[in-house]
């Protein structure tokens, strides 16, 4: 099902498929190239499969934008251990809602993306982790499943290739911190999802200690139009470094919210005026986030700027998950950082102490502030807290907490100041954005 | 004790996983969606066919938004909290919710319909407000779609 509108300006590559009718089903899938990428590859050697991944500059579309091709690389060539490949939906960023469309509509893209990184590190056997709230989407997994198992393109001897290749699924229970890779793993084999220390990394010993791929669904999912059209093309779409497409999930105060799939370093003022219609209401931009809740916020002085991973690192923030979140100027942005706040002292899974206490104490803060009792004093407090939580925590969810935060406060300062003791929210008034 | 039924579906899962410990959390899944909950006893059933300790059963259900050590209503809503859908007006369908059913987050209603659980980001951000209510995802909610929605679950 699709939830928006194609916009022309889309390139589509991941979702060529979306719109067509039954474009989950294996016989859309083979009338439209489908496996073709991973007949390819099985002509290939392990290196040169990797070296095409490499060349298509793709990196993960999870959040740390990580070269998948030297990910790959980093598995050792021989095992006494099994590998696995591991799917990673967990997608629980707040602002992203792409991956579900990507299983929904062309849950066979998934799974060949899944074989060919079997090819490629030598693995037989993968785990698609898809969060608990996305259970129907295993119903159309499995069904994809079991339609490539009858059709001799999942199981034993694929297609007369003599490579063998088993799928699973498994479904979380509900924890953001399991869309972390460790703890996913973690909680893959059935413990609490906290994460593991590394080294080692999944590389080496994942899944059950062994060898271990672990990607995002998108991912994945463009690995086919890797190999059957070649790396060069795949990269040729996108900016230096930086290649391909990826799905844009645009939400918050826009005329036209959706996913979008548009060229890497596209520019996200155009994102939000064209692709998206423009902010709601007549109303004028103030501040956007730009891939996900953990990702620092943009000004809309600051919103001039290529969608990539570099620029976006460069302007000190993140293009993360995708996730575009904008705000009109109606938006309260001490609230904003306080719900954002809460959702991490919620689903902080308490095993470091920097993370489990510094999220609770900055909810605690935050709340306080917003609600009018909060002090100039609290306003530096507010950064200090979280400016020691980055880089000592056990995994990058304490960053993820503190880097927006940091950003409110240093890019809003004048809002805090406008919540200082006594003071109503002057936001609230707006008939959008009630207060509890 | 396990039912038959729980039996073989949770033993269904074991050729997928090389141990049965990574079993446990499907194993609660499905013995909560045929008792509502999960009870000391049922953590006592499961530990059994696995070969774990309650106890370690317990610090992994505890873990999980999604498994319950405590009774729930026939229906969950599970009404989104994150950014996305605050910023959307996701504070005025959660005080619909809760004055219409006269419960809180976190509560259940008093026929034992309705649980109002908070969750994080379902994933439709593009259509927010956001929620599920049980395994149904509904979109771009208003207090009246939510009337009519609430109206399909008894
Ligand atoms: C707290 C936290 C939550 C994360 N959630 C997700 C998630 O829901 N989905 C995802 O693909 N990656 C998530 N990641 C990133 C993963 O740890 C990992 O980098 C990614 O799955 C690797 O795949 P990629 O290289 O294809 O991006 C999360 C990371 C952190 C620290």
């Amino acid at each position: 099902m699709l939830y928006n509108k194609p916009d022309p300006q889309e390139v589509k590559v991941l979702t060529r498929r979306f719109g067509l009718e039954n474009s989950a089903s294996i016989d859309t899938y083979l009338a439209t190239d489908g496996y073709q990428g991973f007949l390819k590859a099985r002509e290939m050697t392990p290196d040169d499969i990797i070296t095409e991944v490499k060349t298509s500059n793709l990196r993960g579309r999870g959040g740390a934008g990580f070269p998948t091709g030297m990910k790959w690389g980093f598995v050792p060539r021989t095992s006494p251990k099994p590998k696995y490949i591991v799917v990673n939906g967990d997608e629980s960023e707040p602002g992203t809602c792409k991956d579900r469309l990507l299983i929904e509509n062309d849950p066979h893209q998934l799974l060949e993306g899944m074989m060919i990184a079997g090819l490629a590190v030598d693995a037989h056997a993968g785990y698609v982790y898809i969060r608990g709230e996305y259970r129907y989407l295993i119903d159309i997994l499995d069904k994809a499943i079991a339609e490539a198992y009858s059709r001799g393109w999942l199981g034993k001897n694929i297609q007369g290739t003599g490579f063998d290749f088993d799928v699973y699924t498994q479904t979380g229970a509900g924890a953001y911190e399991c869309g972390e890779e460790s703890a996913l793993l973690e909680s893959l084999e059935g413990k609490r999802g906290v994460p593991r220390i590394r080294p080692p990394f999944p590389a080496v010993s994942g899944a059950f200690q062994c060898p271990t791929v672990l990607n995002n669904v998108e991912t994945y999912s463009a690995v086919p139009s890797i190999l059957r059209d070649g790396g060069a093309a795949f990269a040729s779409l996108g900016t230096p470094r930086n290649g391909g497409t990826r799905l844009f999930c645009l939400s918050g105060h826009i005329n036209r919210p959706g996913v979008y799939e548009l060229p890497m370093g596209f520019n996200l003022l155009r994102m939000i005026e064209e692709v998206g219609g423009g902010v709601w209401r007549g109303k004028k931009l103030k501040a956007v986030i730009p891939g996900g809740s953990s990702c620092p916020v943009l000004t809309a002085d600051e919103c001039d700027l290529a969608m990539d991973y570099d620029t976006l690192a460069k302007a000190k923030t993140m293009l993360g998950s995708g996730g575009v979140v904008v705000m009109d100027e109606d938006t309260c942005m001490v609230k904003a950082a306080m719900r954002i706040m809460r959702f991490y002292a919620h689903e902080s899974c308490g095993w470091c102490i920097p993370c489990r206490e510094g999220t609770a104490w900055l909810r605690k803060l935050l709340i306080r502030f917003h609600d009018g009792g909060g002090a100039r004093s609290d306003i530096d407090l507010i950064g200090d807290v979280a400016r020691n939580m980055l880089g000592r925590t056990f995994c990058p969810l304490g960053d993820a907490a503190a880097m927006p935060t940091i950003s409110f406060v240093e890019k809003f300062r004048g809002e805090f100041e406008a919540h200082l003791a006594g003071r109503p929210c002057p936001h609230e008034h707006a008939d959008h954005l009630a207060l509890v | 004790m396990l039912t038959p039924e729980e039996r073989t579906e949770i033993e269904a899962e074991f050729p997928h996983y090389p141990n049965r410990k990574a079993v446990c959390i499907d194993a609660m899944k499905i013995v909560q969606k045929h008792r509502g909950w999960l009870s000391d006893e049922a953590l006592d059933d499961i530990g059994e066919l696995l070969g774990m300790s309650s106890t370690d059963l317990d610090g992994v259900a505890t873990f999980y938004n999604l498994l319950f050590r405590r009774p729930v209503g026939r229906h969950v809503i599970y009404l989104c909290d994150s950014v996305s859908c605050w910023i959307m007006g996701g504070d005025q369908q959660r005080n619909h919710i809760c004055k219409r059913l006269g419960i809180a987050s976190g509560e259940t209603t008093a026929d034992g319909r309705f649980t109002l659980l908070p969750v994080v980001c379902l994933g439709a951000c593009d259509h927010a407000p956001v929620m599920m209510v049980d395994q149904d995802t509904h979109r771009d909610l208003t207090p009246e779609k939510i009337d009519q929605i609430l109206e399909q679950y008894d």
